[in-house]
Parts: structure tokens; C-alpha cells; sequence
């Protein structure tokens, strides 16, 4: 129910924002449609604790502003790699283990990994994930252990609690 | 300098253009048209304050939707051969 | 103190034209690395530049360019929403080359030129 009324606020935001007009018969179509798309979820039952994660939301922004420092990293020696004259990547494949248990917070690790240029994520089975890395030495399992450890902290703790 | 960013915009899309009719696999061309589509997004947006009409964002923020789930049928076509597949994971998991 | 807010106020457009102008040399380079890499997996993280730092540059200097906070809220949003769908499609044209059998190539390999192997999926 919590959830329910939280995407309700999350839709209403999400018109208001980009709607920009004001008047009293658009504002009755806006509210019918933020009913009518929360109706939909409901009948699709994709509303749960992890589809809807409106809990511990700081915990998600700290996840984030860390992971933009990491992307913009990443991105550096990608570009690089990029505009050498000579190529010198070392590609490879590299099974990594995650320690997250639910599937929010496995899809937030593998997505953090396949964001950050350089690694992809290719297979998810169970706790082990495919990673395909233009260079092998940034690839090493100890690079992934603290992503793995903050996804952890971010979404699995809020998820199971 | 705008136009000169409409400018680059263009060249990356042609230059990603070269790569989706070249592309050896059907998964080169599909990763082009998907970066082409972003390209895309960013080219719109930035005619609209090109042309001092930022209500370009409004089709660039629609384009981004369909392009990515453009993307994802287009993969599930090629995979299972029919759009009439549910993608509901098979093995393991809770659900 | 007000000259320095009416300096700020004149040189933001200015930053907003820069920044955008350097996201999009980002995609080219992005772009270049596409068409230079040897097989798909190695294109794919090039793809990727295009799909986080240009997209994050470009949207920040439209941002700053804009006239309202409305327009502002609308870039926030294709920025999200790209950074929520991006890696998802990535992931998805991966797992999907993968599953049909293409094989990566790995290290030296993949800097002697040759093109990746054919796959019986097309």
C-alpha cells in the first residue's frame, strides 16, 4: 500500500514536471492518467518492495554519486584507448562472485559494472556474473569487491529488512 | 559553438552509420542503430536550443523510450524468432 | 559580490555552449572507437562512452543554457533515464551475442587485427 501511494507521488511529480501547463482541465487529465498508469502496475502486479524502491532512497543518491566518480574514471581510459594511434587493449572475460542477495540489488551491482566503460556484464546466473573488460589488469575480482560491497550496503540491507 | 556541437553530433552519426551497414554481426548493426539513437536524443536537444525552442526536448525524451524498447524487440525478435515469448526468467530464482 | 553574480549569469551560457560542444566531441571519439575496435565486445565498451560521459556533458550544457527550471526537470529526466536503460540494452545486446554463440576475442588476439569470428545466429 506504502508502495502504491509512493509511485501515486512519483507519477504526480513526473506530470507536474513536464507538463508545464496549469489550468484546471489539464490538471483533471494529468490526475486521471497518474490513476490510470497506477491502476496498470497494480493489474500487472510489478508492485513490490523492489520494483518500487522507495525506501532508503539517500542510501541509493550516496550509491550514485560514487558511482559517477567511478564512470568518470572508467570513461578516461576508455577514451584513451580510444584515440591511441597503436591499440593495445588486452581484452577478456572475468567471472566475478556478488555477495548481494536480492535481485534489485544483484541488477543495481551488474548494471554499475556494464555503466562503468571498460567492463560488461554478459551473463547473470545466480551469484556469479560474466564480465567482459577491454583491459584484463582493471579487471582484477579485488576492483569489483568494493561496488559489490556498496551495492550491498545501498539496496540489500533496505530490501530484506 | 552550439552549431558546432549540432555539427559533431552529425559526423558521429554518420561515421556510427558507416559501422551499422558494415557490421559483421547482427549484434554490431543492433549496438550502432541503439548508439545512433542516443546520438539522437542529444541532436534534438540541442536544435531545440539551437533554435532558441527548448519544446524539442519533449520528442527527444519520447525518442529515448522507443529506442530502447526498439532495442530490446528488436533482440527478442532475432533470439526467439516471435514477439509472443514471455521473457519471465525460466530457471532458478524465487519466482 | 553582485558583479561577480553578473559575471556568473554571463559566462553560463557561454560554459553551457562549451560543455555541449565537448559531449559531442566525446561521441565522435566514442564513435571513432567503434569503428577502430576488432570485434563486438570491444566495440561495445566504446559504445559506452557515448552513452555516459557525452550524454552527461551534453545534458549538463543544455542545462545550464536553458531558460526555465521546467526544461531543466525534462533533462533530468532523459538523463535518469538513461542511466537507469542504458546499461539494460548493453547488457541485453551482450547476453544476447553470447547466447547465440559469438565468441570474444581475448587478448593479444583481439590486437593482431583479425575481425571477429562469424556465428551461425543470422
Amino acid at each position: 500500500m506504502l508502495n502504491f501511494f509512493g509511485l501515486i507521488v512519483v507519477l504526480s511529480g513526473l506530470w507536474l514536471g513536464l507538463s508545464g501547463h496549469y489550468q484546471p482541465l489539464i490538471m483533471w487529465l494529468g490526475g486521471l492518467s497518474v490513476l490510470l498508469s497506477a491502476f496498470l502496475a497494480v493489474r500487472l502486479e510489478t508492485l513490490d518492495r523492489e520494483s518500487a524502491p522507495f525506501f532508503g532512497l539517500p542510501g541509493i543518491l550516496t550509491y550514485w554519486v560514487w558511482l559517477m566518480i567511478e564512470i568518470v574514471k572508467a570513461n578516461w581510459i576508455v577514451i584513451k584507448a580510444c584515440l591511441r594511434a597503436e591499440l593495445d587493449i588486452n581484452p577478456a572475460l572475468v567471472k566475478v562472485k556478488t555477495s548481494c542477495e536480492s535481485d534489485l540489488a544483484r541488477t543495481t551491482f551488474a548494471n554499475s559494472i556494464t555503466l562503468t566503460p571498460g567492463t560488461v556484464s554478459v551473463t547473470l546466473e545466480g551469484d556469479k556474473i560474466l564480465v567482459h573488460a577491454l583491459y584484463e589488469e582493471e579487471a582484477q575480482p579485488e576492483v569489483f569487491a568494493e561496488m559489490d560491497r556498496r551495492s550491498k550496503r545501498a539496496v540489500d540491507s533496505r530490501v530484506t529488512a | 559553438m552550439i552549431g558546432a556541437a549540432a555539427l559533431a553530433l552529425v559526423v558521429a552519426i554518420v561515421l556510427m552509420l558507416v559501422r551499422a551497414l558494415s557490421g559483421p554481426t547482427l549484434y554490431d548493426r543492433v549496438l550502432a542503430v541503439n548508439s545512433i539513437g542516443t546520438k539522437i536524443v542529444l541532436l534534438l536537444g540541442v536544435l531545440g536550443f539551437l533554435m532558441d525552442r527548448p519544446d524539442f526536448l519533449d520528442i527527444s525524451l519520447l525518442y529515448a523510450l522507443i529506442n530502447f524498447v526498439a532495442t530490446v524487440a528488436v533482440l527478442k525478435f532475432f533470439r526467439y524468432r516471435s514477439f509472443q515469448v514471455p521473457l519471465r526468467r525460466r530457471t532458478g530464482g524465487r519466482r | 559580490m553582485s558583479a561577480t553574480v553578473s559575471f556568473l549569469l554571463d559566462i553560463k551560457p557561454v560554459l553551457g555552449a562549451f560543455l555541449c560542444l565537448a559531449g559531442a566531441i566525446l561521441a565522435v571519439v566514442g564513435t571513432v572507437g567503434v569503428l577502430r575496435f576488432p570485434d563486438f565486445y570491444t566495440r561495445l565498451h566504446a559504445a559506452s562512452v557515448t552513452d555516459t560521459s557525452a550524454l552527461t556533458l551534453a545534458i549538463l550544457g543544455m542545462a545550464l543554457m536553458s531558460p526555465s527550471w521546467l526544461v531543466v526537470f525534462k533533462l533530468a529526466a532523459i538523463w535518469a533515464f538513461f542511466f537507469l536503460t542504458g546499461p539494460t540494452s548493453s547488457h541485453a545486446v551482450a547476453n544476447a551475442a553470447h547466447t547465440a554463440g559469438l565468441q570474444p576475442l581475448i587478448g593479444a588476439q583481439a590486437r593482431s587485427g583479425r575481425g571477429g569470428r562469424d556465428h551461425d545466429g543470422e
